[in-house]
């Protein structure tokens, strides 16, 4: 059972990346071409979640009752997770704000109209 | 280059990278203990020697705090670097900007949302307020609540409309609550310095485990985070909120 | 109190104070603070450098140290050996030259620049120092995310916008892949920390396949951050439109810290394991380093706008010095660190040169210049100079960093390499040659034809103040960033030679990192034998300095000499330019394409080539 859903969730990380990807080279608007850097970067929380999980063991948060120092889930993955994310919102905010500038001066959102530097 | 050869080429480089995401997949598949010891080390640490029991939190804001520095501060380049590309212009005098969203509002939303908004903000600042300083307790810690505080100021735009926005949250201020979080955190690793230990040391009393003191430097940082990320998201907000201003038309 | 942490802790909380009182401080003092902190970090690096020479300075944030008795790494270490050091010392020079460059006359909004480049230091500074897979991706971050505000500051042009928004996107997918192969090492070995990932892939066997895709994609973002080929393309429409002062930075040092991660994370995690087969190392990134090395060189005569000619020139050179890490041997590394450093400086220098085109003509175009910069006759020697020292010729760094990669590569009978090195410098040198002597010298009538297709950019013009006079602190730090890559030459090379031996050895960085007793036994690096007999390569600046002349003499006087040596060369080039002008696009959707297969490709060959 954990090993089908390991499986699973190593397929979804790598079809959301690929399919991110795709989105970003296919991307006829430059939000849109955002938003699939947004699905790009959520296969790494997918992957990160992953790679922490424990079968059987309960998150690494002890209160409640769980004895402290038992064995949990990977509380190290959820860290880096919580900077990727953190990362990420920085970083679309960021090219959000140059979008609404490129469309504000060239007057189009269109990824393949916005090529001055041709050569 | 063609459109169509783009996504031909791109193809290509898919169905290899799905290739080598498919052999990189071994160890995920086969686990060997070794991959848990960072974990079990922490896991069995954090209660011991820090008293907290959020160990997400631990991890980012002391076994790992290094890398939670650098990533206050890629939110605080980005939030400057937001606000340069939007170039936030002051109010020129004797213009009156009208946000476009208000010719909306005089048809706007009805009274009682309003009224269902002004009723959330103040809960949600406590909700914010509560993760933030019991991040060391219970999943949260300053990221998680200082998005919660910006989005308090979010609800206040979308019932209020821009004037009220920014009558209520004033830009200077925010910017430098801002640096004051960021020079917080960097002001808390250098406690350690005092005793001669190393940048980022734990050196505060560690206080009883459960309570809202446990952890040392960690709630410190917390706070310092929960108000660095409030007041970016804040100024973020402002930035593209006011890119809806128009100059009233003279009529 | 040790100094290991000062470097980025500094400039991060003078950063911090000027974001609450900048905007209250007068344009001087800002200026006057900038440049003292990033002259105290020259110091500080300095001292770190000469104090690292006696062992890797290790230094745990947070008292995490290692546990006893497994010497397992739970906290983030910063292990500082004198290479790591030394560049964030040029990172620091180069941060003090830009401030230098920018005084009171760089637009500036509020304190918002010098707070951005602060952090860029802090940032560039800590990848450089720091041991942690993963603190080596948060720094990447925050230098891609300082880099593209800083890039997208000149924000009331458009063309400034998509030069940002290309190096965001490209960048942050590579970063992001990068991030994946942390974690997919981290399932694996259950370790961030260098060492101890290094130590575990030694000893637990794990299939190579799984760890050469590690590695590929651990590396990937590092890739894309150097401009490597064929994740190369955001690298000129950034430089295109990012400020003087940042274009300093980009080309001086950034791109040359994606290199030194490659070869560190290389050493220390993977070549203890003996995985990836050090042959299929040499091989793919010989191939690698070649084409870096030929496009950007191809591309960089083709240009007729000063910045992107420089850009391209970067890439070209970074391709060289992939090919210095490629031979895997330490002479040959050696060699690598004296070119980085000899062409950060020099690289510097010249943008320093357009900078000062831009101030006082409002241009960056050699056509559009024309003429015009005759009187700036001495500005116009010094940026000469600097393409000698760009040509690999003596007595610049470049010169001796070059000969050491040369003679490595004659040892390993890589006779092709010594083509692609000629090549590469001669037309690089060879552009900067042509762009000073039509612009400051008044050489050539008539546009060459191999800059037919280049773009014809409008730049805006970046100072304030008069516009009338090159003032002392524009042209004093082109003149020392050029004059000092030759002087530093001498006397650099033996350290050098003497740190890239411990740069390569990871069981003393292991030893000290994780507090061992004792070096830990295990296979050691691998390392092509270096023969007694070394072979004369003096001939090779030679031939450079001969190229470089004649591509220069075709391309200013067009018309003259239609020989029969002539005419298929400059066709020649000229095909090759059209078709990779198709590639260079400016479209984003063409450079994330070129991405997937450049990783795919690369990933195939890793796998493939035995």
């Amino acid at each position: 059972m954990e090993t089908a859903l390991t499986y699973a969730g190593y397929a979804a990380a790598v079809w959301l990346f690929l399919i991110g990807l795709y989105g970003v080279v296919k991307a006829r608007h430059l939000v849109n071409l955002c938003l699939s850097l947004t699905v790009v970067q959520s296969s790494t929380y997918v992957l990160l979640t992953i790679i922490g999980f424990r079968p059987g063991l309960p998150a690494p948060i002890y209160t409640d009752g769980l004895l402290p120092g038992s064995a949990a889930v990977d509380p190290i993955v959820q860290a880096l997770m919580l900077t990727d994310v953190v990362v990420e919102a920085t970083v679309i905010a960021l090219l959000l704000a140059i979008i609404i500038k490129v469309h504000r001066d060239a007057r189009t959102a269109d990824p393949d109209r916005v090529d001055m530097m041709r050569g | 280059m063609k459109r169509n050869w783009r996504i031909l080429l791109f193809v290509a480089g898919a169905v290899g990278i799905a290739f080598l995401f498919a052999i990189a997949a071994g160890p995920l598949i086969h686990p060997r203990d070794i991959r848990n010891q960072y974990a079990a080390a922490i896991n069995s640490a954090t209660f011991a020697e820090r008293n907290v029991t959020d160990t997400v939190s631990a991890v980012n804001f002391d076994f790992r705090g290094f890398d939670t520095l650098g990533e206050e501060f890629i939110l605080l380049v980005s939030v400057l670097g937001s606000l340069v590309l939007l170039r936030m212009i002051e109010d020129r005098k004797g213009k009156v900007l009208r946000d476009a969203l208000d010719e909306w509002r005089d048809v706007g939303p009805s009274d009682a949302i309003r009224l269902w908004i002004l009723a959330m903000i103040a809960p949600k600042v406590a909700f914010g307020i509560y993760i933030v300083t019991h991040g060391q307790l219970t999943p949260g810690g300053g990221f998680q609540g200082g998005v919660i505080l910006a989005s308090a100021a979010l609800i206040l735009y979308l019932g209020e409309g821009f004037t009220v926005f920014r009558d209520v949250i004033s830009h200077p201020a925010t910017e430098i609550v801002e640096g004051a979080g960021a020079l917080g955190f960097l002001f808390v690793g250098m406690l350690g310095w005092i005793w001669g230990r190393p940048y980022l040391t734990n050196v505060v009393p560690l206080g009883k485990a459960h309570e809202l003191t446990s952890g040392g430097t960690i709630a410190l940082i917390s706070l310092a985070t929960g108000l660095e990320v409030a007041a970016g998201f804040i100024l973020l907000l402002y930035a593209f909120l006011q890119e809806n201003l128009s100059p009233v038309e003279e009529t | 109190m040790p100094l290991a942490p000062l470097p980025i802790i500094v400039p991060l909380t003078v950063a911090a104070v000027l974001i609450i009182a900048g905007k209250h401080l007068h344009r001087r003092i800002l200026d006057s603070v900038a440049i003292a902190t990033s002259a105290t970090v020259v110091v500080l690096t300095i001292i770190l450098t000469t104090q690292s020479a006696g062992g890797v300075i290790v230094y745990w944030f947070g008292d995490w140290l290692p546990l006893s008795p497994s010497h397992f790494p739970i906290g983030i270490c910063l292990a500082i050996d004198p290479i790591g050091a030394a560049l964030a010392s040029l990172a620091a020079m180069l941060v003090l030259a830009a401030f230098t460059f920018s005084w009171s006359y760089f637009k500036s909004v509020g304190a918002l620049y010098h707070v951005l480049m602060l952090v860029f230091l802090a940032a560039m500074c800590a990848l450089s120092l720091t041991g942690d897979l993963f603190d080596m991706f948060v720094w990447l971050e925050v230098m891609t995310a300082a880099g593209v505000a800083l890039c997208g500051y000149k924000s009331e042009q458009s063309q400034s916008l998509q030069g940002a928004l290309n190096f965001a996107v490209i960048n942050t997918i590579g970063a992001f892949l990068s991030l994946t192969g942390v974690a997919l090492l981290y399932s694996a070995t259950g370790t961030l920390n260098l060492a101890q990932a290094g130590r575990i892939l030694a000893t637990a066997h794990f299939s190579e396949r799984f760890v050469t895709v590690a590695f590929l994609f651990v590396i990937a973002g590092f890739l894309v951050k150097s401009a490597t080929f064929p994740f190369h393309f955001w690298l000129a429409d950034a430089h295109a439109v990012a400020p003087t002062p940042v274009c300093i930075l980009f080309s001086g040092i950034m791109v040359e810290l994606g290199i030194y991660a490659v070869a560190r994370i290389y050493w220390i995690v993977f070549a203890p394991g003996g995985q990836p087969s050090p042959e299929t190392i040499r091989w793919v990134f010989l191939i690698m380093g070649s084409l870096t090395a030929v496009t950007g060189a191809l591309y960089c005569f083709g240009q007729r706008h000063l910045k992107r000619m420089l850009a391209f020139s970067t890439i070209s050179h970074v391709g060289l010095m992939l090919i210095g890490f490629a031979l895997l041997n330490s002479r040959a590394l050696g060699g690598m660190a004296l070119y980085l450093a000899g062409h950060g400086l020099i690289k510097a220098g010249l943008f320093i040169a357009a900078g000062i085109l831009l101030h006082r003509f409002g241009s960056m175009d050699e056509y559009d210049l024309g003429q015009s910069a005759r009187h700036l006759a001495p500005i116009g020697f010094l940026m000469a100079l600097g393409a000698w020292g760009l040509a690999g010729l003596p007595p610049f760094a470049t010169f001796f960093g070059q000969l050491r990669i040369d003679q490595v590569g004659g040892e390993q009978h890589l006779w092709w390499l010594r083509a692609v090195t000629i090549f590469a410098e001669a037309l690089t040198a060879g552009a900067v040659f042509r762009f000073t002597a039509r612009v400051f010298f008044g050489f050539g009538h008539g546009k060459s034809m191999l800059t037919r297709g280049a773009p014809h950019l409008h730049t805006d013009v970046e100072t304030s103040g008069q516009h009338s006079r090159v003032p002392a602190f524009m042209w004093a730090p082109m003149a020392v960033l050029i004059l000092g890559a030759a002087l530093i030459a001498v006397p650099l090379r033996g350290p050098a030679d003497r740190f890239s031996k411990t740069f390569e050895t990871a069981s003393v960085y292991d030893a000290a990192v994780l507090n061992l007793k004792t070096p830990p036994a295990g296979p050691e690096p691998y390392q092509r034998p270096s023969p007694a007999h070394r072979a004369s390569d003096w001939w090779i600046p030679l031939a450079v300095a001969l190229v470089a002349f004649g591509s220069v003499w075709g391309a200013l006087f067009p018309k003259s000499r239609e020989s029969a040596f002539a005419e298929p060369v400059r066709a020649g080039l000229s095909k090759s330019l059209f078709v990779l002008r198709k590639f260079q696009s400016g479209r984003v959707g063409d450079y994330v394409a070129w991405f997937a297969f450049g990783i795919a490709a690369y990933g195939g060959m890793l796998l493939l080539l035995h």
